[in-house]
């Protein structure tokens, strides 16, 4: 890395910025949506095709909201709830309310390949 | 696999050399068909069309800025062919978000071209109002999500929806009414007639877990199996990759928009950002001939630079 450096050009230190600015942006995005939606409502991210955290555990009643940080959109999908969220693009999310214990999982409705797990605990 | 590779180093070089760049893949399912493509080229005015993919206009992200300009590179590209294809295909995510605008631009786009554009819906393209924004535009005289069928060049061209009701295995899907629709659709079809089959996602399985696969490909498949010659067009991943199974030749496209990383080289198969003057290399568009061989079509893939 300090070699890469040492030969960075004015291109690469522009992309490097770049990309730094753009990791900042992302990590901070969940951080600012879980102290609005206080301390208790938990957050899935999407990143990368993958949901995080999987499976997570929550108690009856709580809201989990799922943030989309891909360039690419996906959605929510949960059969034995009849649930599907709208297609969240870059940055949106969808927030849903779990009532009822058990556990639930769930697929993007665009990429069906990516699965995701609620398991709520009473 | 290498007693198909008669390919020599003089051939190789005249193949570059028409084409231009080093760049040109030259593919359908395996180098004798590149070879096929050399000769074919300065014999013909046979029948040939175009197809381009993925153009996902309305994508911004750092991967392509600029979709709309690449997908017009492409188009500028495909004007300038000098002998003219019969029509264009788009083998779908014509759109990134579904949005009228989205799809209204790619459609003045290419009837720019002056060509009749052929189109199958990807994932992208059937996310608002249950795939209806994109049947209303698209999908005039189609049967169901969208899937249709047409003669042209002495060719049967069969467009495919493998998007809809996607399964929880995490592949495309056809569902059984687009299945017998398509055993019917084939059914008085002499075994000698050429077939070329549209879908988005891939009709065979290239990395299932990222969902690169049809789940009843195969299924579909099976009715294709008595035609001599097959020809199974895809987008999807956006980048080119290609196998012959006995009479069937599978291909992909590239992207207009961006390139995709390589099964399983990556987290997940998202938009992959190149250094600057690298992405119209990993862009283009592919040209399908016919020949007058036993062999499946000829497709010469070109990318944008």
């Amino acid at each position: 890395m300090t070699e890469m450096m040492s030969v960075a050009d004015h291109g690469r230190r522009v992309l490097l910025r770049r990309f730094a600015a753009g990791a900042t942006v992302a990590v901070l995005v969940p951080v600012l949506r879980a102290r609005r939606a206080g301390a208790t409502e938990p957050t899935v991210s999407i990143d990368n095709f993958t949901f995080s955290p999987t499976p997570l555990t929550i108690a009856p009643g709580a809201t989990v909201t799922w943030v989309n940080q891909d360039d690419i959109p996906h959605s929510i999908y949960c059969q034995s709830l009849n649930l599907r969220s709208h297609p969240m693009d870059t940055s949106e999310s969808f927030a849903h309310r779990f009532d009822q214990p058990g556990t639930f999982d769930y697929i993007c409705g665009i990429h069906p390949h990516m699965r995701g797990r609620i398991v709520v605990q009473g | 696999m290498p007693s198909e590779m008669t390919i020599d180093r003089r051939t190789a070089l005249r193949c570059m050399s028409w084409a231009g760049t080093a760049m040109v893949w030259t593919v359908a399912g395996g180098i004798p068909r590149a070879r096929l493509v050399g000769c074919a080229e300065a014999a013909t005015k046979s029948f040939s069309f175009v197809q381009i993919s993925d153009s996902h206009l309305g994508f911004d992200k750092p991967a392509n800025p600029h979709t709309t300009d690449t997908l017009q590179q492409a188009l500028a590209q495909v004007r300038g062919l000098p002998d003219r294809p019969a029509f264009m295909i788009h083998t779908g995510d014509i759109s990134h978000l579904s949005k009228p605008a989205q799809f209204d631009t790619c459609q003045q786009m290419m009837g720019a071209t002056g060509l009749a554009a052929y189109t199958v819906p990807g994932e992208h393209d059937i996310l608002e109002e249950d795939g209806k924004s994109y049947l209303n535009r698209f999908g005039k005289g189609a049967k169901g999500d969208g899937w249709y069928s047409f003669d042209a060049g002495g060719m049967h061209f069969i467009g495919l929806v493998n998007v809809v009701n996607l399964k929880g295995n995490g592949l495309g899907d056809l569902g059984q009414e687009q299945l017998e629709w398509l055993e019917d659709d084939v059914a008085d079809l002499s075994a000698s007639t050429p077939i070329v089959v549209m879908a988005h996602v891939p009709l065979w399985t290239v990395y299932e877990p990222w969902g690169w696969g049809t789940a009843d490909g195969a299924q579909a498949l099976g009715y294709l199996k008595r035609f001599g010659s097959v020809t199974v067009l895809n987008g999807h991943i956006h980048q080119v990759m290609q196998k012959i199974e006995g009479h069937v030749a599978f291909h992909t496209a590239r992207s207009t928009a961006f390139p995709q990383p390589a099964p399983g080289t990556a987290k997940g198969p998202g938009p992959m950002a190149v250094p600057a003057g690298e992405l119209g290399r990993r862009l283009g568009i592919a040209r399908v001939s016919l020949v007058s061989t036993t062999a499946p079509l000829a497709i010469l893939d070109t990318p944008l630079i």
